[in-house]
């Protein structure tokens, strides 16, 4: 498909099963496409999804030279594999189905329009569209890197290895193992979940130290990573400074426990006050005694959630508390029998199978649970006197221990509160902002900063539920508690997971395709460099972090980093960005091709841009339910609606448009776009076309943004109708006819 | 040796290990024994935390799907007998007659002439639909399908007069399919715990307690409501409604587990409620409120709405009251003594139940509670996924799904060495 392709013989088929033939006079369609057009082939089919239908096309292919195919039907989201012609045939779908004749008056003038309208449409768009070829670099690592020797790295690096798949590991400490390497015991690791688990870490680290795939690297951190997936170059500081190519990159450094320094208002700083994890030490070297006398530690008390679940200190749920106090208590229990443990508590949050292991403690007489948060601490004597309020019993109660364990929390390791922004608010970008705090471990030279943007406290997350392995920079997944609070058997898990993302991802630049979103992807965006004006709107938009920029402020694109969302062609106020099949000339072709009544017809014409991940198929739902909204609206569909270029705008009311929508998916804190903000970008730049429709003396109300999730087709027809009332109420665009 | 992958089951779990196993490269089996993809997920109105729909993620992954020819989808359809071992496994595959061929273009024609309904059991059986359906709006793949068990056969026919398009076929028969692959992953899913069996909470006798998955689809647009929560007895809107915790789990006599969902998805569902009437009020009754990591954030949100009550404390029973709505005793814990409410609704947080505790594959070892723990599987080269390796969220299903691709890989020709 790279070389030279033949001209282009376009055929459109039009369809009139399904509803169509009764809604629309297909002869009359035909004209459009045939006489006004000049397609050199269009028929028309009853049921062009039949297999008569399908042969039809097959033999124009065969015999009439037909290599570019406008299927004139139902939507592009069904019978996707009944019109695959293969790669050698340029397709596109236009929906008269779901569009038009299943929600629109049939027999009607404006509904013929409609899909006369859609079938211009869609013929301009093709005419523009082109073969796409997938990038390829020259040679693709397939080598992956896991940073982080702790269970999670360590399962991440065996598994990987176990699939063929040569690994790097790379690890700060001298040894492997992580924090595991301070536990006693592990949560029940199987039914019936009742006791602890024996700690096999030293297990897993020799099994990493025999595999004869995985190299590992200690004392060692990452000094850069440049380039991009199956092309990433990284310099280790060790004591030989290497430099290693890698295909794709786990992130799994694991947490680090909350400063109990900061909990004083839990008599951190005390005699006798300990955290949990100096707690496990003492159970590891055999000796839980009370540090300040070395006497044994008789009553015990365990103070949960301490930081966690605080405004003050860790806002979120620290998850493995609960079950490792239950563990400890169990510890203090089996050493030494007379001993009594208190465990002062909010929830216990023992979730899942781990609810096992909380009833069969519940069975120990020497353990007490009590339902309080614990307000203040004294050291008397040789005692701690703790008192609880919020208790089951009312009022608060003063209890005497001889040490207090402080459940402290977990904080991930890309977390660091000592990074903090070294330019005035006002003028940082967003992934400045989404730079603060973030501990220097990957050290990635992108220009939008060195490290994964988070999601909320510092974990390296993914926003999505769906997609939880999705993180802003491609090719680069994480795992374990360093993405959130988890517990050893679930890192294990999520290791394995993070391990396939990135072996997969390398595969998929292998072939030169897009990894999720729009996963198998073969187009990539070119630059027509010679008429960039160093802007630098691309490389500051892109949400992937996909472009860096040169000392001139150049773009440098790294195809493999890029999602294909397109949202830096919508940036660019020059338009030197496309794609094959994906460009400024194709919807501006698209958005003039239409036939636009004249301004006495008293006929609007209202464009909309939607997103084709929830706007699209929400249209098709509000087709499936046979919903009726006015037929004025002609529907664009775009990659995202981070992709749209104010050129389209321009176009549209240039060419008589008299209103634009634009519909995406909702954004602001739970945003849902897979592209992280294309509808908020898309509302930024709306707001910087006032000054277009000002030049124009037009009405600013010309152009509105929605949002429109997946699951709100019933809100369609309101939307549409509503606004197309508005347009109605205004003059018609004055532009018609020039 | 194979390097196929069969996956069993479709929901959200299966997709996924089939999705991203194919997206490296591997042929996958996706074997689901209902007409469509999606499974519990698709019945869900909307997430935790985020308050999105399904759908959302499901139409990606669709779309991966549809763009993905790696991907053998078989609905309708179930593994009868697995046999060989890792690496080399046959798989026998039958699929039970849809009646509707892929000729279906999904007009609806036959649906305008179908004289007989059934229980929609998309919804939960709160609705109905024609013999002869589609089995939502989203659904993949978009063809009809027909309920033999209602249907009137050949002896109507109407649907067979009205498709102009020769889809339907009302005697097909089963279909026998043998794969050879490496890996099973098995994503079997789970139900709702029969809340019935939970005797003093009501649920099948009155009719305003429901259970969680049935609140989902009484919120959805595409509900049997139209999204609208209503009475069950009446339909009248509700100004007061409880949410009874730990309806069936962390109880030695029903799911001894804790089934880790069900404190976020009635959260979740107050926020349905407090959304469609800002003047209801809501209960929320719970042993210990569970929302671990993250979450905890969705929680704080809700417990800063004044009428919305969080009530530590266990209910004892639930009767109807003589104007029908239900009337909750518990034993309030934190304020001391026994407090007795009528609510116009009750949803039972319902816990999960693994689908294969009482449907279990041949030669998967489950443990007490139902699940397939990997460590515990005889035959190398089985690997759940999702709820039936434990009772999980929809995030960490997908991690382990995703995992579950890996686990796969590492069997048959993608084995090392």
């Amino acid at each position: 498909m790279t070389q030279e392709q033949a001209p282009k013989k376009t055929g459109a088929y039009i369809c009139s099963g399904c509803g169509i033939g009764e809604c629309l006079n297909v002869d009359e369609l035909s004209k459009v496409a045939k006489d006004e057009l000049k397609t050199p082939v269009v028929k028309t089919h009853p049921f062009l999804c039949g297999s008569e239908g399908v042969e039809l096309i097959k033999s124009d292919i065969a015999n009439e030279g037909v290599n570019t195919l406008s299927i004139v039907a139902c939507s592009v989201r069904v019978n996707y594999d009944i019109f695959d012609f293969g790669p050698e045939v340029l397709l596109d779908r236009v929906d008269i189905r779901e569009r038009v004749a299943w929600c629109h008056e049939p027999n009607d003038e404006e509904t013929q329009a409609l899909a006369g309208d859609y079938i211009r449409m869609g013929l301009a768009k093709i005419k523009e569209m082109n073969h796409t070829s997938p990038y390829k670099i020259e040679s693709v690592s397939e080598t992956i890197m896991v940073v982080g020797g702790g269970i999670t790295g360590l399962t991440a690096a065996l598994n990987a290895a176990r699939a063929g798949h040569k690994v790097e590991l790379v690890e700060k400490e001298a040894r492997l193992g992580g924090f595991m390497n301070n536990l006693k015991k592990i949560f029940p690791q199987t039914a019936p979940y009742d006791t602890v688990s024996v700690n096999d870490i030293e297990d897993r680290v020799k099994e990493v130290e025999d595999d004869p795939d995985i190299t590992v690297h200690l004392n060692t951190t990452i000094k850069s990573i440049s380039g991009g997936p199956g092309m990433f170059d990284v310099s280790l500081k060790d004591g030989s400074q290497s430099k290693i190519n890698i295909g794709a990159i786990v992130l799994a450094t694991g947490f680090k426990p909350y400063d109990m320094s900061k909990l004083t208002h839990l008599g951190a700083g005390l005699p006798d006050v300990i955290s949990g994890v100096d707690l496990e030490k003492m159970a590891l070297d055999e000796a839980i005694k009370r540090p300040s006398d070395g006497k044994p530690a008789r009553r015990v008390v365990f103070a949960l959630c301490a930081g966690s679940r605080c405004d003050e200190h860790l806002n979120y749920c620290s998850s493995v508390c609960c079950s490792a106090s239950l563990k400890q208590a169990d510890y203090i229990r089996k050493s030494d029998p007379d001993a009594s443990v208190t465990i002062v508590y909010r929830d216990i949050r023992t979730t899942g199978t781990t609810e096992h292991f909380y009833k069969s403690i519940q069975q120990d007489p020497g353990i007490f649970l009590t339902k309080g948060d614990v307000d203040n601490v004294k050291h008397e004597g040789d005692e701690l006197y703790i008192t609880i309020k919020n208790t089951l019993l009312g009022g608060p109660v003063t209890i005497k221990a001889d040490m207090l364990v402080l459940a402290t929390g977990i904080v991930p390791t890309a977390f660091d509160e000592k990074v903090v922004a070294t330019i005035p608010n006002d003028q940082m970008q967003d992934f400045d902002r989404e730079q603060v705090g973030k501990a220097s471990i990957l050290n990635l030279e992108y220009r939008q900063g060195p490290e994964l943007p988070d999601l909320a406290y510092g974990f390296a997350d993914s926003h999505f539920i769906c997609f939880p392995y999705e993180t802003r920079r491609t090719g680069i997944y994480s795992a374990g508690a360093v993405r959130h609070p988890q517990d050893s058997a679930t890192a294990r898990n999520d290791a394995v997971g993070a391990a396939l993302k990135a072996i997969q991802c390398v595969k998929m630049v292998g072939r030169g395709r897009a990894v999720h979103p729009r996963s198998g992807d073969d187009s990539y965006p070119e630059f027509a460099m010679e008429r960039c004006t160093q802007c630098k709107r691309c490389t500051v938009e892109c949400p992937f972090g996909a472009i860096n920029e040169d000392e001139k402020a150049n773009p440098i694109p790294f195809p493999t980093r890029c999602r294909r969302c397109a949202t830096c062609l919508g940036a660019c106020p020059v338009q030197i960005i496309s794609f094959k099949n994906y460009s400024i000339q194709m919807i501006g072709a698209m958005i003039k091709s239409i036939d636009m009544p004249d301004e006495f017809d008293e006929k609007p014409r209202v464009l909309a841009f939607i997103c084709e991940n929830d706007a699209m198929p929400a249209l098709d739902m509000a087709g499936i339910n046979r919903l009726k909204y006015s037929p004025v609206v002609r529907f664009i569909q775009l990659r995202c609606l981070g992709s749209i270029n104010l050129q389209w705008v321009a176009d549209a009311l240039s060419s008589g448009w008299d209103g634009i929508m634009m519909i995406g998916c909702k954004h602001g804190d739970d945003y849902q776009c897979h592209n992280i903000k294309g509808s908020a970008i898309a509302e930024e730049r709306t707001g910087k076309v006032q000054e277009t429709l000002d030049r124009l003396m037009l009405e600013s109300d010309r152009i509105r943004v929605e949002s429109l999730a997946i699951n709100d087709y019933h809100r369609i027809p309101e939307l549409i109708d509503g606004f197309v009332e508005e347009i109605g109420n205004m003059e018609p665009n004055p532009y018609k006819g020039f | 040796m194979q390097s196929s992958v069969l996956v069993v089951g479709g929901g959200i779990s299966g997709m996924t290990a089939a999705i991203e196993a194919a997206e490296c490269g591997r042929q996958v089996y996706l074997v689901e024994k209902e007409a469509y993809l999606g499974g519990r997920v698709s019945k869900m109105n909307k997430y935790f935390p985020k308050l999105c729909p399904p759908l959302c993620g499901l139409e990606i992954n669709f779309r991966r799907l549809r763009v993905n020819p790696l991907v053998t989808v078989m609905t309708g359809s179930k593994v009868e007998k697995v046999t060989g071992a890792s690496g080399d496994f046959t798989a026998v595959i039958k699929t039970a007659p849809r009646y509707v061929n892929e000729k279906c273009v999904a007009c609806d024609d036959c649906v305008k002439v179908c004289p007989v309904n059934r229980p929609d059991d998309f919804n939960y059986n709160m609705s109905e639909t024609k013999a002869v359906y589609l089995p939502h709006a989203m659904a993949m793949p978009a063809k009809y399908v027909i309920d033999m068990s209602v249907c009137k056969g050949e002896a109507c026919s109407e649907c067979v007069k009205a498709c102009k398009y020769g889809a339907i076929e009302l005697n097909m028969e089963e279909k026998t399919t043998t794969v050879k692959v490496a890996a099973v992953v098995y994503a079997t899913g789970w139900k709702p715990y029969d809340a019935g069996k939970i005797e003093n909470l009501g649920y099948g006798q009155i009719k305003n307690v429901i259970n969680n998955v049935e609140m989902e689809r009484l919120s959805a647009v595409n509900g049997p409501t139209g999204g609208k929560i209503v009475r069950q007895d009446n339909a009248e809107p509700v100004k007061k409604v409880a949410f009874v915790q730990c309806a069936g789990s962390r109880d030695e006599n029903h799911l001894p587990y804790c089934s880790s969902i069900c404190c976020l998805a009635s959260i979740k569902q107050a926020n349905y409620v407090r959304d469609q009437y800002p003047e209801s009020e809501v209960s929320i009754f719970y042993i210990d409120l569970r929302a671990p990591g993250k979450y905890e954030a969705f929680y704080k949100k809700m417990e800063k709405d004044k009428n919305v009550k969080f009530i530590k404390g266990k209910v004892a029973r639930i009767e109807q009251d003589e104007s029908g709505r239900a009337t909750v005793t518990v034993e309030d814990i934190l304020g001391g003594g026994k407090l007795k409410e009528s609510f116009d609704l009750v949803v039972l947080a319902t816990g999960m139940e693994p689908t294969m505790k009482t449907d279990k594959a041949v030669d998967v070892v489950l443990n007490d509670d139902g699940f397939m723990e990997l460590d515990r599987q005889t035959v190398d080269g089985f690997i759940p996924a999702g709820v039936a390796s434990g009772p999980v969220d929809v995030t960490t299903s997908i991690q382990n799904s995703t995992g579950a691709a890996l686990r796969a890989f590492q069997c048959g020709v993608g084995k090392r060495g």
